[in-house]
């Protein structure tokens, strides 16, 4: 019975091409326009943590001025990255089972190799929790002890694509790379690793690509660097890097795992004795206001989400609307155009569900025509997109994915039918007598 | 006028009419709205930096032998970069002016000893420049002087060595001195160290600050200062202005030029200032281009869906439009039908999209710190959508005009 129907859908729409073009044409650009905005605002959302989101907690603690919140916009918001001397305080008493001390500058990398000339990378100096909470694959060799964080031990981790360029590929986990002037021993070398976001640092672009060496912590602390991303003090402090150390100054983004919801609320409590603690010598003059997020509460207080794209995923639906109510206006006029044949159906036999079937059929080849079309406009957004936001982090994001592919097709059908219903109705109340008289 | 006919008819089809409203309604809100967020980025874009922009670019030396002098090599590379044809000037910098990167500092007219809550602090941003700073990027001063060579100092790691001249923006001065006389005066900030104020000796007309979304992207100060090459490493940037046209050939040469006097640093960052705007405002260029594609895709969706349902309309009426011109309707008459009608359904969904353009308005204002849409988007907007329909209806409705008498003769 079906593939009747579908045959008498494919002669109907065949005898009307024009109006079955119009059809299709606004559904594939309604669902175009919204499946372009779609998913970019789907990659922008996403969460690399998601198995273990619970358990990865973001470290903020209010330490800024008594008179001035740290966001005017929003003052009930802390710090959303840490001092120097809270950091390292935590990081040494150690209350989490890992925890994830970061910052990043550059450093020049001198090859062994003659023919590669000197170069900038940019190194994440991190404590050795970062391997365990944010998960980077290694194709060789692991990460470092914490052991090796406490005696700044020269030690690497370098990406894949460093290795490439510096070891043609090799396993290169025991040799040597040239930094900042000194020796590294070469610990680890990682996969190709692109967390969407960047979870483990949002401050200066989430969407960036990570870094491409990483080295203990302690070691940008003894080479006395500051954070390439962003510094921000309410008070001058004392002056060199002692100072910035002893500082209220904050600059440093701290994570922890911990083992359960149970642990978590542990954690949360030690973190508020430990500020206690530290109001009893002065410091954090403002009232008790530590957060320990998780990561998806930290991406969504972070707004990671692009505020432009949020709106054009709007607009793009209210598109699609747009597009959904013309459809139903001219189904509609084409369905009622009908009116004869339908009544002369329902007086040969055809039960008004046998109509309802067959025209809603109708509606849905339409949907499916609109949805395969607007897939292809869906592409040509994406790579539209992708030329218009070449070089920021969106660039990155516009492409297309098989999930966002069935959601096309699916919304397209879903949406072509929902838009049938009305007309079909209408279709299946024709009086058969009334049709027939006039003939 | 046959304007009640028009509307009894209309009513008797009310679905018809209604779906077209209301997608006159929802493309009114999207149009008002979305030229409104463009019309606000195109501002946003055009507002001049005050720098000699065509004719800048900027480059970054960062130094890693064991003996790198940094000095040394800064007052080398200045050198090299003046002497060289096509140069009008060169600066150290410690940020570009459009670059989203930079330093910035709470200043204060109060030195530091008066207590917290009587300071008022006003933000801006940092640049460090020495005395070819102000011709460098061509900015131009409009009370007092210009840095001196003696003016310039070079901050050490301690914080010693701080300047104590300052030449702040048009905009700056305003912010700290609203009576207008900011020249002479002192400012206290950080960088000058506790209770050691700077001197304002000049005041320039315009210079934004990194930042190009920032809301005080005007609040620019100048300081005399070698920028801190100890702190990051040995790395100094430079910003040089060319002659007009001359910039890409400048730019080749300079960097094989510094990369040829010193080999134990890395030469990098070579960018035009028209670069560093594009990069800056891409995102802004993106969002006009993105709903400009948006704002027409739904006129012309709307548009053709307006000359579907009509077409159909007419389809249906063909008996009682040859009833009309029998009885002595001019085309005329019947074109005029179709369009009078299409007035009346736009201008109902014209009523509806005026709610939903507030409405939308209202929720980006809300969600998106967007300003009120100013009072004449809602009836321009209008006035668009109230031509597109004409335009749409006038194929179906010539169409409609050219039924032939004899179809009322006719039975079907």
């Amino acid at each position: 019975m079906f593939s009747y129907y579908l045959r008498l859908a494919a002669i109907s729409l065949k005898r009307n091409r024009i109006l079955t073009a119009l059809m299709v044409a606004a559904i594939a650009l309604g669902i175009g326009m919204s499946m372009t905005s779609m998913t970019v605002l789907h990659m922008m959302s996403s969460n690399p943590l998601s198995h273990k989101d619970e358990l990865v907690r973001r470290v903020q603690l209010d330490n800024w001025d008594a008179n001035r919140p740290w966001d005017e916009d929003n003052p009930t918001e802390p710090p959303d990255i840490m001092t120097y001397q809270d950091t390292n305080n935590l990081v040494n008493a150690h209350k989490a089972e890992y925890e994830s001390a970061s910052f990043s500058n550059v450093l020049p990398l001198e090859p062994e190799k003659r023919e590669v000339k000197p170069y900038m990378v940019e190194a994440l100096f991190a404590t050795s929790g970062f391997f365990p909470i944010f998960e980077p694959p290694f194709k060789y060799g692991s990460g470092w002890s914490p052991a090796e964080d406490r005696s700044a031990a020269r030690v690497a981790v370098i990406d894949s694509e460093t290795n490439d360029k510096l070891f043609g590929g090799e396993n290169s986990v025991g040799r040597k790379v040239h930094l900042g002037g000194e020796d590294y021993t070469i610990v680890g070398v990682l996969e190709k690793w692109n967390p969407t976001p960047r979870v483990y640092h949002v401050g200066n672009g989430a969407f960036n690509d990570p870094q491409s060496v990483f080295v203990p912590f302690s070691i940008g602390i003894e080479k006395q660097l500051n954070s390439n991303s962003n510094n921000s003090c309410f008070k001058n402090s004392e002056p060199g890097y002692a100072g910035l150390l002893a500082s209220d100054c904050v600059w440093l983004d701290l994570w922890v795992q911990v083992k359960d919801a149970a642990d978590a609320q542990r954690y949360a409590a030690f973190l508020n004795d430990y500020v206690n603690e530290q109001k009893k010598s002065g410091r954090f003059p403002r009232p008790l206001n530590n957060r320990l997020r998780t990561v998806s509460e930290f991406l969504e207080a972070e707004r990671v989400v692009s505020r432009d794209v949020r709106t054009q995923v709007w607009l793009a639906f209210a598109f699609f609307a747009v597009c959904l109510i013309n459809t139903v206006g001219l189904l509609l006029a084409k369905f009622m155009g009908k009116a004869p044949e339908i009544g002369l159906r329902r007086a040969v036999g055809a039960s008004k569900p046998a109509v309802f079937a067959q025209y809603l059929t109708e509606s849905g080849l339409v949907g499916l025509a609109g949805g395969l079309f607007g897939l292809v406009l869906t592409g040509l957004g994406l790579l539209a997109l992708r030329k218009l936001y070449a070089g920021t982090s969106i660039e990155r994001l516009a492409e297309l994915d098989w999930s966002m592919v069935f959601a096309s097709l699916a919304i397209a059908l879903i949406a072509s039918l929902i838009a049938g219903l009305y007309p079909t109705w209408r279709a299946c109340q024709v009086q058969p007598a009334t049709q027939l008289k006039t003939q | 006028m046959e304007f009640r006919p028009i509307l009894n008819a209309l009513m008797r089809n009310k679905t018809g009419l209604l779906l077209i409203a209301l997608q006159v309604a929802i493309t009114l809100a999207i149009v008002c709205n979305s030229v409104f967020i463009i019309l606000q980025r195109i501002e946003k874009v055009n507002r001049p930096s005050g720098m000699d922009e065509q004719s800048l670019f900027t480059v970054t030396s960062l130094g890693f032998a064991p003996d790198y002098d940094l000095r040394g090599s800064i007052r080398q590379d200045l050198d090299t970069l003046r002497t060289m044809p096509g140069v009008i000037d060169a600066t150290t910098i410690n940020s570009v002016p459009l670059s989203n990167g930079g330093w910035s500092e709470g200043l204060s007219i109060l030195p530091e000893s008066v207590p917290e809550e009587q300071h008022t602090y006003v933000p801006s941003s940092l640049y460090m420049v020495d005395e070819h700073g102000v011709n460098t990027l061509g900015v131009k001063i409009v009370a007092g002087r210009n840095f001196t060579a003696s003016d310039v100092t070079a901050r050490t790691k301690d914080d010693k060595g701080s300047p104590n001249v300052a030449i702040v923006t048009q905009a700056l001065a305003d912010a700290m001195f609203p009576d207008g006389k900011a020249l002479g005066k002192q400012i206290y900030s950080g960088i000058s160290g506790k209770d050691a104020p700077v001197t304002v000796v000049g005041i320039v007309e315009r210079l934004q600050a990194p930042w190009v979304g920032w809301d005080k992207v005007e609040h620019s100060m100048l300081i005399p200062q070698f920028q801190d090459g100890e702190f990051d490493g040995g790395s100094a940037r430079y910003l040089i202005r060319t002659e007009p046209g001359r910039r890409d050939e400048v730019m080749k040469q300079a960097e094989a030029r510094l990369g040829a006097i010193n080999t134990g640093r890395i030469v990098r960052g070579l960018h035009s200032i028209e670069e560093v705007r594009g990069d800056s405002y891409r995102q802004d260029r993106a969002m006009t281009i993105v709903l400009t594609t948006v704002i027409l895709s739904l006129l012309a969706v709307t548009g053709l869906g307006i000359v579907g349902m009509v077409s159909f309309w007419v389809t249906r009426r063909v008996k009682q439009i040859g009833t009309r011109r029998a009885l002595g309707a001019r085309r005329f008459d019947i074109r005029r039908y179709f369009m009078i009608e299409n007035v009346i359904v736009v201008g109902i969904g014209i009523a509806i999209g005026l709610l939903l353009t507030y409405g939308f308005n209202l929720w980006l204002m809300k969600h998106y710190e967007l300003p009120r849409l100013s009072w004449y988007y809602a009836p321009l907007g209008a006035l668009t959508v109230l031509l597109l329909g004409q335009i749409a209806v006038f194929g179906p409705a010539t169409r409609a005009s050219r039924v032939s008498p004899a179809v009322a003769t006719r039975t079907v």
